[in-house]
């Protein structure tokens, strides 16, 4: 395991890369190409809104490690968590309490679906299990829009929304999406102080790495599926606040949740740097093709570049940038 | 009459071979065929067979397609409503390009294109498997779609992007498309497709390709060192797949709803086809049929149960609740019978053969 | 039984194999033939190499360096459907059936290399077809007639018990009508009476239909009783390969298989 060193490392290089790279373009490169601020403030948009897909994606990789269940539902459970924030708060319950309580919904979701739907599944195909985590959202979905309603509602945390301009006034940012990255990395950095000092954190580890290892030595599976469905719920919440606080909470959610899957597959399924590195390709591509190439071909090539990029990706690397080579044997 | 085998003996491989090898099950087929070609069209209101039989006929049609690709060989595909528009865009273009084209060529042709297609997004699934394969899927769905709503090649530039089927006859005057089509004869044309299709596909399913799907489908490492070449055998199962798909694709927008129009096909219709087979019952033709009945009864039942209850409620509140039983029954029958209404009625001809003597 | 036969010419010859998977060398310098009609065994310890040389055999490992020479062509590359294709057929150590798969369907692959009609002629299901597919479970009828398993004809092999999912593996070897067979531990885990019954497939195999036999098996009673040759393994080194009164009486494999250092 070195996720721990990597993860540091990615989110320094992406720290770096995020402020020298534009400063030290500005002020060298004025007029190396005509429109590099343009440019630049298009890549880094696409950077800071791939932080979100990133978000996303962390969650998936999570339960993907610790359970080998490829989740479907975890679109879902951002749509869940993040209804369920923007009802208790319409309610007039304080944005904390609202966090500590969404957080128990979100640990009673994990406990339900392992109870009636993982425990059942013990040692199935993974093929199936990832059938069932469609099943999973689509009630997920259902009962959220429910008890919730389905029209769009705004969802205002306080933070700023106006865009604001850095680098001499040369490049336009919004401020929100850098403010999401930030809580991003704070939250990649609890999740990795987890991991690595916490005694359920090294049992996570331990199963990840090998079942029936971790079995044989005495960690109880099924709490340690609990545990982590809860932490991907968790992760779920926080990317569903961002990205309601962005959008407004609405059913699109789930499906831009669904841009999280080609992440995975840049970034490999059992890579936590992976997502994050795999969430800002596939957001500075899609917004940077979206800008310069989307002219010629009429726009809206953000609906599907990510998954063609994915798709071509895969062709050349089944097991992403970060996962482990598949070796087949007989 | 008892539901029996006994006394009817096979002395030929031939014999053995045939799709209903208990003589019952002969009868009730042929039976049943009846009252799909004579009974249903007698009684039926037309309100009964364009809501509910042609939109049956055609989902069991896309169901066979990716019980195909899914179910038989073992490829999961999230893009079977790409696909479909594949078709019923084909279907829209050869049918105003070529006016006098027979539209039975027109709906083959259009099958044959999504073929083409379908065999184009396949090509990955010679290095990827599994829930990867299903996310490249994915972008054939995304991308196939963005491209009929970009291009106004596909819709002849209408200013809407939703347009009409074009009115076509067959068999001398009998309008199949249009206003002036009757849903009685609509339905008889669908109908003969589609059981004819059906018949073929369970053909394939039981001869030499569909023994090789089902051998990728179980072991693919095996099936390829005993002798099965991967990429054209999973290449034939995608257009195979997609030819069904796109036929489907075509009847829905040419027989039933009779406009032409990619939000029809979205990823929400990939999932629904792909929950009739999880229903209805991965690798059985049968199970395709099952569950799109069940697919397109569940709501209608979901609609009029609270009513007959005396309970009231809201349509919002109503589709949220369909996707939340949907969804139930997905988990519920992957967990109890993965092979789904068909094997359940397997079962239960198993337990009739016996009956009333339990053992 | 190995004492009056006589052997046609080599049918496969492994020259100087070495095979490794990252660092860990799996077959170093390995050489051995196998001669037209002979039952020949590899054997070895656990983690000898043994299976990794059925695999570069039918060409699912590509061994770094060394050459394979089966029917006078000699090739180092080779991929597994290509080996069917030229008549190799093999079983595993770890069952590989199709486990949705009936008994009967699971044979009836076997036959697919020798089933010729096209897409269409199989979605009529009528005339040729149809006589093409009568005609070939006829002969997979008749395997299933020498292997003695009629009654599980139509039962999907994943219901059946261990003992006979290897013999339903043979058989779908058998219906490939190969040159050569493969086979990999196919009496592991089974009793005595399983084994003998299995021991009578393979010499009636090679008896009645002529069919060179490679295979790998721990128990040493049935290998030196089935084998015409064999050829000793230890950690991917060959440590013997001759008749099976030579090599019992091997210092180099005596010590291999006691343990003892050198």
């Amino acid at each position: 395991m070195h996720v721990e060193r990597s993860v540091l490392t990615t989110i320094g290089a992406m720290l770096v890369l995020m402020t020298a790279l534009p400063w030290f373009v500005g002020q060298v490169s004025e007029d190396v190409f005509f429109e590099w601020p343009f440019f630049l403030e298009v890549a880094i948009g696409g950077l800071l809104s791939g932080v979100m897909y990133s978000l996303v994606a962390l969650g998936f990789v999570l339960i993907f490690k610790a359970s080998g269940v490829f989740n479907f539902a975890q679109g879902a459970m951002v749509l869940f968590a993040a209804l369920s924030f923007v009802g208790l708060k319409d309610l007039g319950v304080p944005l904390w309490l609202c966090f500590i309580l969404t957080a128990g919904i979100m640990t009673l979701v994990a406990m339900t679906i392992e109870r009636l739907v993982l425990r059942p599944l013990v040692n199935q195909e993974p093929i199936i299990l990832f059938m069932v985590t469609i099943g999973i959202a689509y009630v997920l979905d259902g009962l959220g829009q429910m008890i919730w309603g389905s029209e769009v509602r705004m969802l205002d945390i306080g933070l700023p929304q106006d865009p604001s301009f850095f680098f001499d006034g040369k490049i336009l940012i919004n401020q929100f999406d850098m403010f999401a990255a930030l809580i991003a990395g704070a939250l990649v950095a609890a999740l990795v102080i987890f991991f690595q000092y916490t005694k359920t954190g090294r049992a996570l580890r331990a199963v990840a790495d090998d079942h029936q290892a971790a079995m044989s030595v005495g960690i109880p599976l099924q709490h340690i599926w609990v545990v982590v469905w809860t932490v991907a719920g968790l992760v779920a919440l926080v990317a569903g606040i961002m990205w309601g606080g962005k959008l407004g909470v609405q059913f699109s959610l789930a499906l831009i949740a669904l841009k999280a899957l080609p992440v995975l597959i840049l970034g490999g399924f059992t890579s936590i740097p992976g997502a994050i590195i795999g969430g800002l390709i596939v957001g500075a591509g899609e917004k940077v093709s979206e800008v310069f190439l989307g002219p010629l071909v009429g726009g809206g090539i953000e609906d599907w570049f990510a998954y063609m990029l994915a798709l071509v990706f895969l062709v050349f690397r089944p097991q992403g940038l970060f996962g482990e080579k598949i070796i087949e044997r007989v | 009459m008892f539901y029996r085998e006994a006394g009817q003996f096979k002395t030929s491989y031939q014999a053995d071979q045939a799709i209903f090898p208990i003589r019952q099950d002969l009868y009730a087929y042929i039976a049943f065929l009846a009252v799909a070609f004579i009974g249903v069209p007698l009684l039926a209101s037309d309100y009964f067979l364009s809501t509910l039989m042609l939109p049956f006929l055609v989902l069991a049609l896309a169901a066979i397609g990716l019980n195909i690709l899914t179910g038989y060989a073992g490829q999961l595909s999230l893009g079977t409503g790409g696909f479909m528009a594949t078709g019923a865009f084909a279907a829209y273009k050869l049918s105003t390009a070529f006016p006098d084209m027979h539209l039975i060529i027109v709906f083959l042709l259009s099958g044959l294109i999504t073929a083409g297609v379908g065999i184009f997004f396949g090509i990955p699934s010679l290095r990827i498997k599994g829930f990867y394969l299903a996310v490249a899927t994915l972008a054939s769905q995304f991308f196939l779609i963005w491209m009929f709503n970009k291009f106004g090649w596909f819709t002849n530039y209408s200013a809407s992007g939703v347009i009409s089927a074009p009115p076509r006859t067959v068999f001398g005057d009998f309008y199949i498309t249009g206003p002036q089509a009757a849903p009685v004869t609509k339905y008889l044309f669908c109908l003969s497709f589609v059981v004819l299709l059906a018949l073929l596909a369970k053909n394939l399913t039981r001869s030499n390709i569909g023994r090789k799907w089902m051998a990728i489908r179980d072991m693919d490492i095996a099936a390829e060192i005993i002798g099965i070449p991967m990429l054209k055998t999973k290449l034939i199962a995608f257009a195979v797949s997609s030819f069904y798909c796109g036929i489907a694709g075509a009847f829905w927008a040419f027989l039933y709803t009779g406009s032409v129009e990619p939000l029809a096909f979205d990823v929400n219709r990939s999932f629904q086809v792909l929950f009739m087979i999880i229903i209805g019952g991965l690798g059985s033709i049968m199970g395709s049929f099952l569950g799109a009945a069940f697919m397109v009864l569940l709501p209608i039942f979901l609609t009029n149960a609270p009513h007959m209850v005396g309970v009231e409620i809201s349509v919002s509140t109503l589709s949220h609740l369909e996707a939340m039983v949907f969804g139930v029954l997905i988990i519920f029958f992957l967990i109890v019978e993965p092979h789904g209404l068909a094997r359940l009625w397997q079962i239960f001809k198993e337990k009739m053969r016996l009956w009333p003597f339990p053992h | 039984m190995s004492t009056q036969r006589t052997f046609g010419e080599i049918l496969l010859k492994v020259e100087d194999v070495h095979l490794s998977f990252g660092g860990v060398k799996a077959l170093t310098n390995v050489n051995f033939d196998i001669r037209k009609g002979e039952i020949r065994a590899i054997i070895g310890p656990n983690g000898a190499g043994k299976s990794s040389m059925l695999n570069v055999i039918n060409g699912f490992y590509h061994p770094q360096q060394g050459a394979i020479t089966y029917k006078g062509v000699t090739r180092s590359q080779m991929k597994p459907h290509e080996a069917a294709r030229q008549g190799i057929a093999r079983t595993f150590q770890n069952i590989a059936l199709f486990k949705g798969m009936s008994t009967l369907d699971n044979i009836m692959t076997g036959r697919l290399l020798h089933m010729k009609s096209g897409l269409l002629s199989q979605a009529l299901y009528w005339g040729k077809y149809l006589r093409e597919e009568v005609a070939h479970r006829e002969k997979v009828e008749e395997i299933i007639d020498f292997l003695e398993i009629q009654a599980i004809r139509k039962t999907p092999v994943g219901r059946l018990p261990y003992g006979l999912q290897k013999r339903v593996e043979l058989g779908r070897a058998l219906a490939a009508e190969p040159e050569l067979l493969l086979l990999d531990e196919p009496m592991a885990g089974m009793n005595v009476e399983e084994k003998e019954d299995m021991s009578r497939f393979i010499i009636e195999t090679n008896d009645q239909l002529g069919t060179t036999i490679a295979l790998i098996e721990h128990d040493m009673g049935v290998v030196m009783d089935l084998s015409d040759r064999l050829v000793v393994l230890d950690y991917g080194r060959q440590l013997a390969d001759g008749e099976p009164d030579e090599v019992r009486n091997n210092q180099a494999v005596i010590d291999a298989y006691l343990g003892v250092t050198e």
